[in-house]
């Protein structure tokens, strides 16, 4: 096991984490939570490739980070909006509640 | 500095695992930025000094403080209240572990490690340069998703003035 697997064995158990919580809890808010904890594992495999990548000076995996996190932010921003306004409507966040397009 | 990747892997997971498992909303979100700020420490240690400074300022303070105030905003449900699991907690835990358990069985390669030195400049430099249309793009989709965010929340049921 070399330093690079440990890394990519982290970033997976975190993506595991963020996809149980997903696709586990009732709460609309985790749930997007564990989406977040998702994004972010991917961002620990961009960064833990640059580090022990071949050309590292080329700030590929740096910049990918970068605009992932920008971007995460902006996901969460319009996701909590999107949980406040389907709160206002359905009264509720718990998402075994939220069954009104089910068949 | 295996050692140190432990510690910081240890608290990282944990943070995460108690943010997932805990039942009152507040303490997973509470939980979740010892999650994140482990990452970021990660980040330090990998001598990514920038991206792990920004993960601090963007999730640390920026994304736990919007869910805690989304918590508030939707008075979800204290400890008291039971059930905090969907109920396909089975199923979706299973899938969870598979997929953890492929993506491990995948991990085999070798690598080469050089030691990389990038400075706060040298990023600056590159966003400016080769970087300079995904930058305006980001900067664009920023501004869609505060005005975005803003219209969606807005409470339409008030009479304007």
């Amino acid at each position: 096991m070399n330093s690079l697997q440990n890394y990519l064995l982290l970033s997976s158990l975190l993506f595991a984490i963020g996809l149980a919580g997903a696709l586990t809890r009732r709460n609309a808010i985790l749930v997007l939570i564990g989406i977040e904890l998702m994004l972010n594992a991917a961002n620990l495999n961009f960064i833990a490739f640059w580090r022990f990548g071949l050309n590292p000076s080329a700030l590929t995996g740096v910049m990918f980070a970068i605009f992932s996190i920008s971007v995460a932010a902006a996901e969460a921003a319009v996701g909590l909006a999107i949980i406040l306004a389907a709160y206002r409507h359905s009264k509720t966040t718990d998402l075994d509640q939220m069954n009104s397009l089910k068949g | 500095m295996t050692v140190a990747f432990f510690i910081l892997a240890l608290l990282t997971v944990a943070g995460t695992a108690a943010a997932m498992g805990l039942r009152n909303a507040v303490h997973c979100v509470l939980a979740l930025t010892l999650g994140f700020a482990g990452v970021a420490a990660i980040y330090l240690q990998l001598d990514a000094q920038f991206v792990g400074l920004t993960q601090i300022m963007v999730y640390v303070g920026a994304v736990a403080i919007l869910a805690v105030f989304a918590i508030m905003m939707t008075h979800s449900p204290g400890p008291a209240k039971p059930a905090a699991y969907s109920s396909y907690w089975i199923l979706g835990g299973l899938v969870a572990a598979a997929v953890f358990a492929v993506l491990a069985w995948a991990i085999h390669s070798d690598s080469a490690s050089l030691q990389p030195e990038v400075t706060v400049q040298q990023i600056g430099d590159a966003l400016m340069h080769h970087f300079v249309l995904p930058l305006e793009i980001m900067g664009l989709l920023l501004t869609a998703a505060l005005i975005g965010a803003v219209v969606i929340a807005m409470d339409r049921s008030e009479e304007p003035k």
